[in-house]
């Protein structure tokens, strides 16, 4: 009996260990945003954030805006040129510390030369700036306010932490057995699921924006409904906006009817135009810049780096924790 | 009273193999390897076997084998033949349907083929399964409740994989042989479908299914309560008075003022537990085929309560 009660004992303890180990510890934090009773709720576990630290830097001293224009005395200004000297200075000195502080302006400029176009990152730099004008300026319903400047991915590196390339890990190994359908790999950026490992490839580049939405208008079937394996597809680009914000659906969904407008949140139709926005990023200039990168710069397939969700989110719903950076440097909120 | 709360079986019978009851004489000669485990005694009957193969059991085994290694190898080369990857990995792979263009031809063997096959084995397995079921039944001169109750989940099976893909036209719409990629598949399906929390037959298939949960638990614990009043005698009880069977009934007309018979109980079993996969299978049959949408469905049919929004919801900005 007592060996008996010993065993029991032990297989209690152990089976009890094994289902917890699974489990995140209480509290979770649960902000109600919706009426009672319909999980229109935020969860978040304060005890695991794997996304850095966000540090917002403090802004250059101004300078005067008096004097020539950067553009008549330097050589070689495509962009900025509007500005006077002194800002045009400031401006440099900020953006090397948002992207190179550790090479400083040598990791574009060529020393000898500083309107030499030799080093291909002053190449990519100017295309950058360009593009971070062209969002401040045309895509306000996603950036609204708040606005973006090269910080607002770089955080103080080359290049910035959260990019993405072309993901073969899905890919048919044989011809003959083993297809994965471009699915059932363990990938992180997705929140580990088995749908579609690479949605980003289907529809951050390319034009399949519009078959996010799967549901129809009437419940009777119509004619060239859209398939489980396109809803699959949809739902793998989800998890990876759910996962870059650190949100759950019901931050923009409400969950008992995912397609409906009318139940959404608003932050829905931010994120709406925010898809189109990455998926503009990423057609308009990363993608012709693929023969300006240097081979160790792109992806295994010979891919430019491309942009998704998490490469200004990093974990928070409003990049920089909604911190405005852009109206200290005025230049970039303008074409 | 710890004696009483036993999770263990305190009886157990050991009077060496025992064959137990003729067999027809057109049936296979019992395989050998009765043997008698204690700690197996602990849980249910100390006696292993006789099993019975028979014809029916060895092609269901050699069929269901086939499908087995066909979806097995299929992941294990999808890993590039890795035994790390394969095990590390093992939940998330899988053998997928064939992609939607090939609707119900069929398709290039790794493109849905090996899947295709991988299908007609295990169904042919679980049919010769289910035949071997009601021919061993038939021959021990019992009802065949345990066959039919088995087609249910037969049917529930067949609705996903067969019925439905054939009545939308693609095999792309069955479910993939995997572990995790058969669990998105299903919360994929209740998404693009509208909800499946709004389909009633998915309704009914809950209510059965929580409801076979609660009336095992009240069964078990009625027939272990008064099981030292002998209720493990449960059916010649029935007529008996001052019984365990008399005590299990008057407890629950106590308490909720009805009880079911020590027959009856196991009808109620029964029927819950087969409902469950036949509701079930008939909410995805109706699903895509003449439902495309349940919330929108729900709607229309006063199913769906309005709720006030404290946030102001977005209009749609791709009208």
């Amino acid at each position: 009996m007592h060996l008996l009660r010993t065993f029991r004992g032990t297989l209690l303890l152990a089976s009890t260990a094994i289902v917890l180990s699974a489990c995140e510890r209480p509290p979770i934090a649960t902000e109600q945003v919706g009426f009672r009773g319909t999980a229109m709720v935020t969860v978040e576990n304060p005890r695991e954030d794997k996304w850095p630290e966000t540090i917002v830097p403090d802004p250059l001293p101004a300078a005067p805006a008096a004097g020539p224009k950067a553009g008549d005395i330097y050589q070689n200004v495509q962009v900025l040129g509007d500005l006077s000297v002194g800002e045009f200075t400031r401006f440099m000195q900020a953006m090397t510390a948002w992207v190179s502080p550790e090479q400083g302006c040598n990791y574009c400029h060529n020393a000898a030369n500083l309107a030499s176009d030799d080093i291909y990152t002053k190449v990519v730099s100017r295309r950058m700036i360009q593009m971070t004008k062209d969002i401040n300026v045309n895509w306000n319903a996603h950036v609204q306010e708040v606005g973006v400047t090269c910080y607002t991915c770089h955080r103080g590196q080359n290049v910035p932490e959260y990019i993405w390339f072309e993901n073969d890990a899905a890919a048919n190994e044989l011809a003959y057995l083993g297809n994965r359908n471009g699915q059932n790999t363990v990938a992180e950026n997705v929140g580990y699921h088995s749908m579609l490992a690479d949605p980003f490839s289907y529809f951050l580049v390319g034009d399949n924006l519009d078959k996010i939405g799967v549901n129809t208008d009437g419940w009777q079937p119509t004619k060239g409904q859209e398939t489980l394996q396109a809803t699959e597809h949809t739902y793998s680009l989800m998890f990876h906006l759910s996962e870059s914000l650190d949100v759950n659906c019901t931050f923009c969904h409400n969950s008992r009817a995912f397609s409906r407008w009318e139940e959404s949140t608003p932050q829905r139709a931010t994120a709406w135009h925010g898809l189109r926005m990455v998926n503009n990023i990423n057609n308009e200039y990363m993608l012709p810049l693929t023969t300006a990168f240097p081979d160790y710069r792109l992806g295994p397939n010979g891919d430019v780096p491309k942009a998704n969700c998490a490469t200004c989110h990093q974990g928070v719903n409003k990049p920089l924790g909604g911190v405005n950076m852009v109206n200290d440097y005025p230049s970039l909120l303008r074409e | 009273m710890a004696e009483y709360q036993n999770i263990f079986t305190r009886v157990q019978v050991n009077a060496g193999g025992e064959p137990s009851v003729d067999l027809p004489s057109d049936n296979w000669a019992r395989e050998k390897g009765v043997f008698i485990n204690r700690w197996l005694g602990m849980f249910g009957d100390a006696q292993v076997g006789p099993f019975y193969l028979g014809r029916l059991g060895v092609m269901s085994i050699i069929c269901g084998l086939i499908a087995f290694e066909i979806i097995g190898l299929n992941m294990w080369a999808s890993v590039g033949w890795d035994p790390i990857q394969f095990v590390r990995q093992l939940f998330w792979l899988a053998l997928e349907p064939p992609p939607a263009k090939y609707g119900l031809s069929i398709p290039p063997l790794n493109d849905g083929g090996w899947w295709l096959m991988a299908g007609f084995f295990l169904t042919t397995a679980m049919i010769l399964w289910w035949l071997r079921m009601y021919r061993r039944a038939r021959a021990l001169g019992m009802g065949t409740h345990i066959p039919w109750a088995f087609a249910a989940a037969i049917w529930l099976y067949l609705v996903l994989g067969l019925f439905r893909p054939i009545a939308l036209g693609s095999w792309a719409e069955a479910v993939p042989f995997g572990i995790f990629p058969h669990l998105d598949w299903t919360a994929a399906f209740s998404i693009r479908y509208g909800n499946l929390f709004y389909n009633p037959f998915h309704m009914l298939s809950i209510a059965f299914l929580y409801g076979s949960t609660l009336l095992f638990a009240m069964h078990g614990a009625t027939i272990l309560a008064t099981d030292r009043f002998g209720a493990h005698r449960e059916i010649e009880q029935i007529v008996d008075r001052g019984t365990a069977s008399e005590r299990g009934a008057l407890f629950w007309r106590w308490t909720m003022g009805f009880n079911a018979s020590m027959e009856s109980i196991h009808r109620w079993a029964w029927w819950f537990a087969v409902l469950c996969p036949l509701t079930g299978g008939i909410g995805i049959l109706l699903t895509g085929t003449v439902v495309d949408n349940w919330y929108l469905w729900g709607m229309e049919h006063g199913l769906v309560p309005g709720y006030p929004q404290p946030y102001e919801a977005p209009a749609n900005p791709g009208m």
